[in-house]
């Protein structure tokens, strides 16, 4: 972490939680909830993050997971890459598509409406914009109105973390570590 | 069907008008990404655009200019959410003038 609040800044009651999962979980705490336990007073992602991740969707948990390492790929945040990555390969219980996907969308074996909502999502976290035309194309994949918003709501929701991540520094966990997290994510979401 | 819009406006709000140690002007200028000095403007730049090239420098830079921890963070935080707004914004714009808004 390149602020040292981040690391020893929480008080007393964010420092005994992080007791308690250094206990349970026998790993160090991810920088991730290091800072969504710093000051959630000023900034609290957590809710818009689960509910884009978790909320009810025609999307499922797998494919947001997805969304999100998605998107991560094309920031090039790598904390966030490897556990989403993990997050979604646990859910669909198939590693192999979520690498696929990530190293070709083109060619992975995702269902079309899918692949044209991440060729979306790359556009937008690539070019910070989109036009109608973009989104004429993911309607015309067969993906419905609402599936379009509930995956912009997961990209707004990594386009921040993303950033945050890369911003302060994010450890790299081991894989042993980022799967723990994974789990944790799919048993208990971002509150 | 899932929804983030009140958590969206609260997230929004929360870090341009709640208490910080980061002056109001100063947020809000790290998330329009507009009207910052030197050193601050490079850092909230590179937050916004290519995040992935912040190095130890860039925080050292606005440290030795003055700021605080706690107000580097606040002011990373706001260029985050303001690049990240900026992004959905256009998409939902976009959605609505491909669908009439429904």
């Amino acid at each position: 972490m390149r602020l040292g609040i981040l690391d020893h800044g929480h008080g007393i009651r964010a420092k005994a939680v992080f007791a308690l999962i250094r206990i349970f979980s026998r790993h160090q705490v991810v920088d991730a909830v290091k800072l969504a336990l710093y000051r959630p007073d000023f900034y609290r992602g957590g809710g818009v993050t689960h509910e884009a991740m978790r909320g009810p969707s025609e999307w499922s948990v797998a494919d947001r997971e997805l969304m999100a390492a998605f998107v991560s790929k094309v920031n090039q945040t790598e904390f966030c890459i490897l556990a989403h990555s993990a997050t979604s390969a646990m859910a669909y219980n198939d590693g192999a598509k979520v690498t696929a996907t990530l190293a070709d969308l083109e060619t992975a074996p995702v269902p079309e409406p899918l692949r044209a909502t991440l060729r979306m999502l790359g556009r937008l976290t690539r070019e910070n914009s989109l036009g109608a035309d973009d989104m004429r194309e993911v309607l015309a994949a067969g993906v419905s109105h609402q599936q379009i918003k509930d995956a912009l709501a997961v990209s707004f929701a990594f386009n921040v973390t993303d950033r945050l991540a890369d911003a302060f520094d994010f450890a790299v966990n081991d894989p042993a570590a980022i799967n723990a997290g994974a789990s944790y994510l799919l048993s208990r979401g971002y509150r | 069907m899932s929804d983030i819009t009140s958590r969206h406006r609260a997230l929004v709000a929360r870090v341009l008008e709640g208490h910080g140690k980061a002056s109001l002007a100063v947020r809000r200028s790290a998330f329009d990404n507009s009207g910052l000095d030197e050193p601050t403007s490079t850092l909230v730049d590179k937050v916004a655009r290519h995040a992935n090239t912040i190095t130890d420098a860039d925080i050292a830079a606005v440290r030795a200019a003055g700021l605080s921890e706690d107000q580097i963070f606040e002011i990373v935080v706001c260029a985050a959410i303001g690049q990240a707004n900026r992004q959905y914004s256009s998409a939902l714009a976009a959605f609505d003038a491909a669908t009439g808004g429904t």
